[in-house]
C-alpha cells in the first residue's frame, strides 16, 4: 500500500471512531468544546505516530525472532504508557505552555485503545516501519478530524431546543450515529477510483 | 524454556522501561515553585477570572515572578485571601472590605412588560439581542432567557416560578460573569449590605416608559425632591439609589414611587 492510500484509509475510509469505533471514551468525554477537542486530538495524533514506529520496533526485533508473537499485547501497552509518560515529561521541560495546553489528556491517552489498536492493525497488516508510522499519523488526524467535528456538533447542539430526555450524551450519540452513517460514504472502492491500489 | 524466554523478555522490559522512565524523569525535573503553590492553595480555586487572569493558577504565577501584581485582585476570597496570600508574599495589603452581590435591575416579566413580537429563536440573552433588541418593547431590560444563570460559575443564579432571574446573595461571588454576558446591561453588582434598589434600567422618558412597563422607572423624580434623605438621584430619567448617601427616607420613597420599582431587596 503506498503511504498517500494509507493516509486516506486511515483518515476517510476506517475513520478510527466512526467505522472502527475505537477510542469511544475521549470522543464522547473531551468533545463538549472545540479547544480541548483539538488539544486532545492533537496529543493523540503525536502518540500514535510515535506508538506506531516503537511498538513496530519491539515487535520485529525483540518479539518476533523469539517466537513469542503471542505477547504483544501486554508488551504493546508497557511500551505505550512508558512513552506517553516520557512524552509527557519532555513536553513539561520544553514547552511548559503545550504542557498546560494538553493539560490532563496527555496521560489519559495511556489508556486510550486507539493507540493500542494502530499497533496491533500495523502488526497483522505487516506494514514496515514508514508504513506504520504514516498509519500511526493517519489514525490520529482521523481521530482528530472526528472529535473536532463532533465538538463543533456539540458546542451547537447545546443552544438548541432538545427534549429534556434527550439532552447531553444521548443527543452526543445520536449525532455520532448519524456522522458514522454519512462516513459509510467513504468506501473501500474510493482507492480504486483514485487508482492508488 | 519457551515460558521463560516470555518471563525473562517481558521482565527486561519492565525494568528497563522503569529504569528509564526514573531517569528521564530525573534529568528532565522541573523545579517547582513553592510560593506560587502555595498562593494557589490560599486562592478559593473557582477559576472564575475576575481578577483578570486565566484562573487561580494564573493568578499565582503572576503574584509570584511579577513583584508589582496586586494581591488583592480576588473578589470572591475577599479580605481573607488578600490576608493570607499578603502573609505568604511578606506584604501588607489593602483591602475594600466591602461584598458585592449581583443584581437584576428589572422587575418586568410577561405580566407587566409589552412585548413587540414573538421570539422563538435560541435560548440565549445575546443571540435575542441581536433581533431588534429583544422582543420587549422595553429594550433595556431583562430578556429572561438566562445567559447569566449559564454563565455563573457557582450556580448562584436561578429563575424563580415567575420567570424572574433571581440572584443568591449568599452565593454569589461577585466575579462579574454576568454583568459582563448580560447584553443590555441590566445586572449589575449592588453592595451586599444596602436594603433597596431602584429595580429599572430604562432611560427613555416617562411617557415612552408607561407605554412599554407598567413597573419601569419614569424619572419624576418624586423620590429626589420629596426625600431628600432617599439616597436616591435621578439621572436621565432613571433614578439610581446610592448606599453611601444618607438613606433614611428611602422606605418612605419607596412608598410614595408612583410605578413601584424602588424595591426592597431580596
Amino acid at each position: 500500500m503506498s503511504i498517500i492510500a494509507i493516509l486516506i484509509t486511515y483518515i476517510f475510509i476506517s475513520n478510527f471512531i466512526l467505522v472502527q469505533f475505537l477510542g469511544m471514551c475521549p470522543f464522547i468525554g473531551v468533545s463538549k468544546n472545540s479547544e480541548s477537542a483539538l488539544g486532545m486530538g492533537m496529543a493523540v495524533t503525536f502518540v500514535t505516530s510515535i506508538a506506531s514506529v516503537v511498538t513496530w520496533a519491539v515487535y520485529t526485533l525483540l518479539l518476533a525472532p523469539f517466537g513469542l508473537e503471542y505477547l504483544r499485547t501486554v508488551a504493546f501497552i508497557l511500551v505505550i504508557a512508558a512513552l506517553v509518560q516520557v512524552v509527557e515529561l519532555v513536553i513539561r521541560k520544553i514547552s511548559p505552555p503545550l504542557y498546560k495546553a494538553l493539560g490532563i489528556y496527555l496521560p489519559l491517552i495511556t489508556t486510550n485503545c486507539a493507540v493500542l489498536g494502530i499497533a496491533i492493525i500495523n502488526i497483522d497488516q505487516d506494514y514496515g516501519c514508514l508504513q506504520s508510522f504514516f498509519a500511526g499519523l493517519a489514525a490520529g488526524l482521523g481521530f482528530t478530524l472526528a472529535i473536532v467535528l463532533m465538538s463543533n456538533i456539540r458546542e451547537k447542539l447545546d443552544l438548541a431546543p432538545v427534549r429534556k430526555s434527550f439532552k447531553g450524551v444521548p443527543i452526543a450519540f445520536i449525532s455520532a450515529c448519524l456522522m458514522a452513517l454519512a462516513f459509510m460514504a467513504f468506501d473501500k472502492s474510493l482507492l480504486t477510483n483514485l487508482h492508488l491500489v | 524454556m519457551n515460558i521463560l524466554l516470555a518471563f525473562i523478555i517481558i521482565t527486561a522490559m519492565g525494568l528497563l522501561l522503569g529504569l528509564g522512565l526514573a531517569f528521564v524523569a530525573k534529568k528532565l525535573a522541573v523545579a517547582k515553585n513553592e510560593v506560587q503553590e502555595k498562593i494557589e492553595a490560599a486562592l478559593p480555586g473557582a477559576n472564575c477570572g475576575s481578577c483578570g487572569f486565566a484562573g487561580c493558577s494564573a493568578y499565582a504565577e503572576a503574584i509570584s515572578t511579577d513583584k508589582n501584581t496586586p494581591l488583592n485582585l480576588c473578589t470572591p476570597g475577599g479580605a481573607d485571601v488578600a490576608k493570607a496570600v499578603g502573609v505568604i508574599m511578606g506584604q501588607e495589603v489593602e483591602v475594600s472590605s466591602k461584598k458585592k452581590v449581583a443584581y437584576v435591575f428589572c422587575n418586568g416579566n410577561c405580566d407587566v412588560t409589552n412585548k413587540d413580537f414573538d421570539y422563538q429563536g435560541v435560548t440565549d440573552c445575546n443571540a435575542a439581542a441581536l433581533l431588534f433588541d429583544g422582543d420587549n418593547t422595553c429594550k433595556e431590560g431583562c430578556l429572561h432567557l438566562g445567559s447569566c444563570i449559564d454563565v455563573c460559575p457557582v450556580e448562584a443564579i436561578s429563575k424563580d416560578a415567575k420567570g424572574d432571574i433571581v440572584v443568591d446573595r449568599e452565593l454569589c461571588i461577585s466575579c462579574g460573569k454576568c454583568v459582563d454576558i448580560c447584553p443590555h446591561n441590566v445586572i449589575k453588582l449592588v453592595d451586599d449590605d444596602s436594603q433597596y434598589v431602584v429595580a429599572c434600567n430604562n432611560h427613555e422618558s416617562g411617557a415612552k416608559v408607561r407605554k412599554e412597563c407598567s413597573v419601569g422607572c419614569i424619572g419624576c423624580k418624586i423620590c429626589e425632591k420629596k426625600f431628600p434623605e432617599s439616597g436616591c438621584t435621578v439621572d436621565k430619567f432613571l433614578s439610581t439609589f446610592d448606599n453611601d448617601k444618607p438613606h433614611s427616607q428611602i422606605a418612605e420613597a419607596a412608598e410614595a414611587c408612583p410605578s413601584k420599582c424602588i424595591v426592597k431587596r431580596r
